[in-house]
């Protein structure tokens, strides 16, 4: 992975001593709130219902051994013993005190990681395939262009101040893991019919209020031109983008606003200047950055098939993970493995510090010192050998993250809502809960299949409820909770948008009508190898709306 | 009736401000009032602390008391004085349990 070079070193290292100093002169009254308050949305510091909270950067994901033991350790020492893994590949803490800040700070850094432009409207965290560089299904790492578009982005001088934020998430399989269409730009790294890299780029897709899809405006943009044209997109927006209304400032509003063609023709325009200047990225720098991502060397472990044979005997429960939580890697003898952060009745995406830690050793032990955090709020190990699977999945049982439920219903992407979030309307975390206990039969959730059901508690829509199967959107009706559900929505390579089945439900009905939905889903399917998406789209809302509201559907 | 609520800057604690002129750190203690005189005085308080750095995100908040029990009206305002309802190990709650265990 990416290691600090001194440039890296001494940038976060600065960094650290100016928030330092800034969080002193606020604490000792020398720089007022409003003055204080877009220097802490710089560093990733917000201020939420509880407490201050703290958003760290995970690089596309990618972390290592050492690096997830710290965010433990911070866990431990400064917060409440947890922290909550993010859509955005990020870790955030609850409980920070804002005098504590300089000295996590201080703790991050000591590991190559910082809390920089995890807020504000700068460029975000580029988001990435979680099984990036392990991925059977790959043409090329993406990761190496996370990394270089991470350099460009970071407190560049041009886009730190844009209209609004931005995010950007780069694919390197034809199966998107990385919901590149809800992106404002998304990037679909593939290989021309002469074997060169390059990118399908997308723009202006978006959750939100607004959902939109994101459209491709160039089908393959060769590699070295990578930063040009992202920068020519950069300009059109920070130039036209709306300014005078934060709900209309997404690029989203402005492709849609422009006109795909019209906005193309911009970008063209300006990428025409732009094109073969400084900007454009020598191959010897693209396969300079490429080296830190280069495969571990994984050596022939041929055992593992009869390993796997024997163990499956032994462990039903081990055979059904196996099945549900580990996916093919590149080499035949390794796999990628999922780490669920969604147990029964658990927050998601929430870890403790000691199971960081666990994960951590795992990593270390059996995981080329390698971890993943998914934007569906897992862990990930990307290349563990098969032999050693069962001993991966033993340390797992030990710290109770052996939930063999990778992408079925209770594999939920939950946003923190009403329990933490000061913008929220309702609660996420305690639907996600008691959905997870009424589907606990694992043999149920099988049966039913994939399934991707997500909620949001509010319409900022960091749940992705726009994108699940089955969304769900809670609300503030009448100063209590109701939750809107939509269906139909999916953020891999057909995205679409989820469609409000019709009135929403009050806390104490919501989880019912999700298994009304769930069973009529069962009962008009062709058999279990149509998914409940493909079964929606085939038969539409008419037998969910019936079975949801029966003959009022029939009036309507 | 209304109280005001903030949250502490040092930590980010949540906070009501309290008829003997602290911030409190549980909604019990939250001195209520119940025109608009006392919520003109309130918030002349709050903006006051805010000034001088004590305090941020600070709010007045509709309540109801009952049997001396202040309960605000919004959810949001409920959870912010108990903590989260995911976890009731942590935030104010925690230390009601552990006082009256």
């Amino acid at each position: 992975m990416y290691r600090y070079d001194e440039f890296d070193h001494d940038f976060v290292q600065a960094r650290v001593a100016e928030f330092s100093d800034q969080v002193e002169r606020r604490l000792a009254g020398e720089i007022t709130e409003d003055q204080f308050k877009p220097l802490r949305l710089m560093n990733g510091v917000y201020l939420q219902l509880h407490a201050y909270m703290l958003r760290v950067a995970i690089p596309y994901g990618t972390l290592n051994s050492k690096q997830l033991r710290m965010l433990g350790h911070i866990a431990r020492k400064y917060d409440k013993g947890y922290g909550h893994f993010t859509t955005r590949q990020n870790i955030q803490y609850n409980w920070p005190a804002l005098s504590d800040m300089p000295a996590i700070l201080a703790d991050l850094a000591s590991v190559e990681m910082h809390a920089i432009q995890t807020s504000g409207n700068c460029i975000r965290n580029v988001t990435a395939d979680h099984f990036a560089g392990a991925a059977a299904d790959e043409v090329a790492d993406p990761r190496p262009y996370a990394e270089i578009l991470r350099q460009w982005s970071s407190v560049h001088p041009e886009f730190s101040y844009l209209p609004r934020k931005f995010k950007i998430a780069v694919t390197g399989a034809k199966r998107d893991r990385a919901a590149i269409q809800v992106h404002d730009i998304g990037l679909h790294l593939k290989k021309d019919e002469t074997g060169a890299l390059g990118f399908a780029v997308y723009v202006g897709g978006g959750q939100g209020r607004t959902p939109i899809i994101a459209k491709k405006i160039r089908d393959f943009l060769p590699e070295e031109h990578l930063l040009s044209y992202i920068t020519a997109i950069m300009r059109v927006y920070n130039l036209h983008g709306r300014r005078d209304n934060k709900y209309k400032a997404r690029i989203k509003i402005l492709v849609h606003e422009t006109g795909v063609e019209e906005f193309t023709r911009q970008v063209d325009a300006e990428w025409a200047h732009l094109k073969d200047g400084e900007l454009a990225l020598p191959e010897a720098d693209i396969r300079a950055i490429s080296t830190y991502f280069a495969p571990p060397a994984l050596v022939a472990r041929p055992e593992g098939d009869e390993a796997l044979r024997l163990a499956r005997l032994d462990s039903r429960s081990f055979g059904e993970w196996l099945d549900q939580n580990v996916v093919t890697h590149k080499h035949p003898d390794y796999a990628a493995v999922t780490i669920s952060l969604k147990g029964v009745g658990e927050a998601p995406g929430d870890a403790s510090d000691s199971q960081m830690e666990a994960v951590a050793d795992l990593a270390e032990r059996y995981g080329f010192d390698e971890i993943r955090v998914s934007h569906e709020q897992n862990l990930i190990l990307p290349h563990v050998a098969r032999a050693d699977l069962r001993a991966v999945y033993d340390a797992l049982v030990e710290i109770g993250l052996q939930t063999a439920n990778s992408n079925l219903i209770t594999d939920i992407i939950a946003c923190p809502g009403l329990d933490y979030c000061a913008l929220a309307n309702a609660r996420s975390i305690s639907v996600a809960q008691e959905i997870t206990h009424r589907f606990n039969s694992l043999e149920r959730q099988r049966d039913i299949g994939e399934l991707k059901l997500k909620i949001s508690g509010c319409i900022n829509a960091c749940g992705h409820h726009h994108v699940g199967h089955i969304g769900i959107l809670g609300v503030e009706k009448k100063g209590a909770e109701l939750y809107q559900v939509t269906l139909g929505g999916s953020g891999d390579e057909n995205t679409s948008v989820g469609e409000i089945i019709g009135r929403g439900f009050g806390p104490e009905d919501i989880t019912d009508a999700v298994e009304t939905i769930v069973e009529t889903y069962l009962r008009v399917r062709l058999d279990s190898s149509e998914i409940f998406l493909d079964a929606y789209r085939r038969v539409g809302q008419a037998p969910f709306k019936e079975a949801l509201y029966g003959s009022e559907a029939k009036a309507a | 009736m209304k109280i005001l609520t903030a949250n502490r800057l040092s930590d980010g604690e949540a906070v009501w401000y309290a008829a003997d002129g602290t911030w409190a750190e549980t909604i019990d203690r939250a001195e209520t009032v119940a025109d608009k005189l006392g919520e003109s005085r309130l918030e002349a308080i709050g903006k006051a602390a805010y000034d001088n750095d004590e305090v941020v995100d600070v709010n007045l908040i509709d309540v109801v008391v009952t049997d001396g029990i202040i309960r605000p009206t919004r959810l949001r305002e409920v959870i912010r004085a108990a903590g989260p309802t995911n976890r009731t190990d942590l935030g104010k709650q925690a230390r009601a349990s552990a006082r009256h265990a």
